[in-house]
């Protein structure tokens, strides 16, 4: 395992992720929701994990973020380097004076992700007086700021508004505010577009974007809608079953899809034709038949197997590894050959 | 706010209104002549009739109610049977050690239940949730009377750490009011801590299994800024209505505790009034109750303003 190669690049990067393993303890066993997924994130890049609810998308930025409390009996392995320092080992006080400040984190509900009894700009302005140590007027000054920065109107009067004062999307923008407040190197978003409208969802990737090349700071944005990733990314994980399966550039990955369960995402993507209607080449949405397997038996094997109409003997008793196959395209799958070759 | 404010006290006239003509019924309602039932077993009709002429109860009854709103309003609860003094002088006398032990009681409870519910939710399920929650039950169920002889037993009797009943004024000194209120304070207030704590356990599970306390420790926040400033404030209300809610207990729990510990307070005066079936006495203490209950209540709804934004006024 140790010989594979498991990331498409290594150079430049300010997030390395090596063998994450997330496992949480229940009374019918271990539940494998991470299991063994390393990546690394370029400094200023957009990085997509991509992948279906369930598959361990979230729970790899939490684990990340070492958000995950310990005593709903979890287990975690493997290393997650920020610039070099190494996470996993620091004491809770250490990772406190990095979380919010060289890492941060936006998260999907902008609805209940806000405390409801505190000023947004008191919600900002406590991540600068925690780690820029920056005294209460100056740290407002600067909230409001952060808050012009997100294109809301009228920031000094919108500063001492409550969340529930502020719209969904608006909502958002704090978050962002706040993720962004210390300037961090890296700023994980886990679906952060998918609870708002569809007017607004394009708003507030186009401002993350925007401030990304502003602060230069790394994106890993969590996503379950690919439309998101050919918008906003470079790069590419599709993750299935707690486990990385793909990883290519967006474009690479979009025209020549290597793995099973990436085709199958593309796939069930609405496309226009030429005539006009909402249709695919067998005119109607095709679906990735069968479900998402239980996390809580080792799998043996491809996870993928038993859904895929590629799946030949060898996949369900032997594990595929992660192959470059193209440069900076990694793929886990043994019938990569006849995938490539087969007809979208 | 001021006018949310004017609007709620103007709220509690009626429920005054219908606890006067409750109080003011009780008399009429006792079973008998409420004169002669004044006047004791050996009066004559001379006497009654006496009696029946002083308080007006030969008025119609209507006549009556107007007449005993009318001394309420100008401050005038009645006159002793007994002791002939008025009410007010009589409650104004037993004021001071009532109000001191009810409010150490209050501080008291607020100040070791809270941190002690916020504790047993943060480390939910572990032995220190067990021992704060075993508390908790222990203090519903340990009557106060209970309590209070066993703390006399051990601080005051074996220790001697403390005098064992009776109450310093505070015109002595406050140091000796302290020593005396203390036994008094911490066996009323068992019950109380244990309802404040188990809700503030309650309260704070549900607060932090919110999203915005993920939020707040995404940000580096510290664990003790997070109980308190995220978790806490948003979880006030049920506790701060508990609080309210328990005043009444309280106001039972300290007759109870000045027959204990011997002090001469409100509850010493209810219960002899009861005893000899002073009315004009009871009928004071039931209005004094009630309008204290009313206020606690009024102000429990102002604080919600203030913990929540989110609540209109």
């Amino acid at each position: 395992m140790a010989s594979e190669p498991e990331v498409a690049v290594t150079a430049n990067a300010v997030l390395s992720v090596r063998d994450l393993r997330t496992h949480f303890l229940t009374r019918d066993g271990a539940v494998r929701a991470v299991d063994g997924v390393s990546f690394d994130v370029k400094r200023g890049e957009t990085l997509c994990i991509v992948g279906e609810s369930g598959c361990g998308k979230s729970v790899s930025a939490l684990s990340i973020m070492r958000l995950i409390p310990e005593n709903v009996g979890r287990s975690m392995a493997g290393s997650v380097r920020l610039e070099g320092t190494e996470l996993t080992t620091l004491s809770e006080r250490q990772m406190r004076a990095i979380r919010g400040n060289r890492i941060s984190m936006i998260f999907q509900e902008p609805m209940t992700s806000l405390n409801p009894v505190l000023t947004v700009g008191a919600q900002i302005a406590e991540s600068l007086r925690i780690h820029q140590r920056l005294p209460q007027r100056a740290a407002w000054e600067r909230a409001v700021e952060m808050l012009a920065m997100v294109r809301i109107a009228d920031p000094a009067r919108r500063a001492a508004d409550y969340p529930h004062q502020l719209s969904g999307g608006m909502r958002q923008r704090v978050m962002i505010a706040i993720a962004l407040a210390c300037n961090p190197q890296v700023l994980i978003a886990d679906e952060p577009t998918t609870a708002l409208d569809v007017t607004i969802q394009a708003q507030i990737l186009n401002l993350m974007l925007e401030l990304k090349q502003r602060l230069s700071t790394a994106i890993v944005l969590i996503t379950h809608d690919l439309g998101v990733v050919a918008e906003t990314a470079q790069r590419a994980i599709v993750m299935y079953a707690g486990r990385k399966v793909e990883e290519a550039p967006v474009a690479e990955l979009f025209r020549n899809p290597l793995h099973p369960y990436t085709r199958g995402l593309i796939n069930s993507i609405p496309r226009r034709t030429a005539a006009g209607r909402r249709t695919n080449i067998r005119g109607r949405l095709q679906e990735i038949s069968g479900i998402v397997p239980s996390l809580r038996e080792e799998i043996v094997g491809c996870a993928f197997a038993p859904r895929c109409s590629f799946a030949v003997e060898r996949c369900s008793r032997e594990r595929p590894a992660l192959d470059p196959h193209a440069p900076e395209h990694l793929a886990a799958c043994w019938e990569v050959a006849r995938v490539a070759a087969a007809v979208r | 706010m001021t006018a949310y404010i004017v609007r709620r006290l103007l709220a509690t006239i009626p429920v005054m209104v219908v606890v006067a003509l409750f109080v003011f019924l009780l008399l009429h309602l006792t079973p008998g002549d409420p004169a002669a039932v004044i006047a004791g077993d050996d009066a004559s009709p001379a006497d009654i009739e006496a009696i029946r002429r002083k308080l007006g109860l030969d008025l119609a009854i209507w006549q009556q109610f107007v007449i005993y709103v009318g001394n309420l309003l100008r401050g005038d609860l009645g006159t002793s049977i007994f002791s002939n003094l008025p009410v007010l002088t009589l409650v104004k006398q037993r004021l001071e050690p009532s109000l001191v032990l009810a409010v150490s009681t209050l501080v008291l409870a607020i100040a070791l239940a809270i941190p002690m519910g916020v504790l047993a939710a943060w480390k939910a399920r572990s032995w220190i949730d067990r021992v704060v929650m075993g508390f908790s039950v222990l203090g519903f169920a340990v009557p106060v009377f209970l309590i209070g002889y066993l703390l006399i037993y051990v601080f005051a009797i074996e220790l001697r750490w403390l005098p064992v009943q009776g109450y310093r004024p505070l015109a002595q000194g406050i140091e000796q009011t302290a020593r005396s209120i203390l036994l008094p304070a911490i066996a009323l207030s068992m019950v109380y801590m244990a309802l404040i704590a188990r809700m503030t356990r309650a309260s704070m599970l549900e607060v932090l299994s919110e999203d915005y306390i993920r939020t707040a420790h995404s940000k580096g926040v510290a664990t003790i800024v997070v109980l308190l400033r995220h978790a806490l404030k948003n979880a006030a209300v049920p506790i701060v209505t508990v609080i309210g809610i328990g005043l009444t207990l309280l106001i039972s729990g300290v007759v109870i505790t000045e027959t204990v510990f011997n002090i001469p307070g409100l509850g010493r005066l209810t219960v002899d009034a009861i005893l000899k079936r002073d009315y004009p006495i009871i009928q004071g203490l039931i209005i004094l109750f009630a309008g204290a209950k009313v206020l606690v209540n009024l102000m429990i709804d102002i604080s919600y303003v203030f913990f929540d934004p989110r609540i209109r006024y």
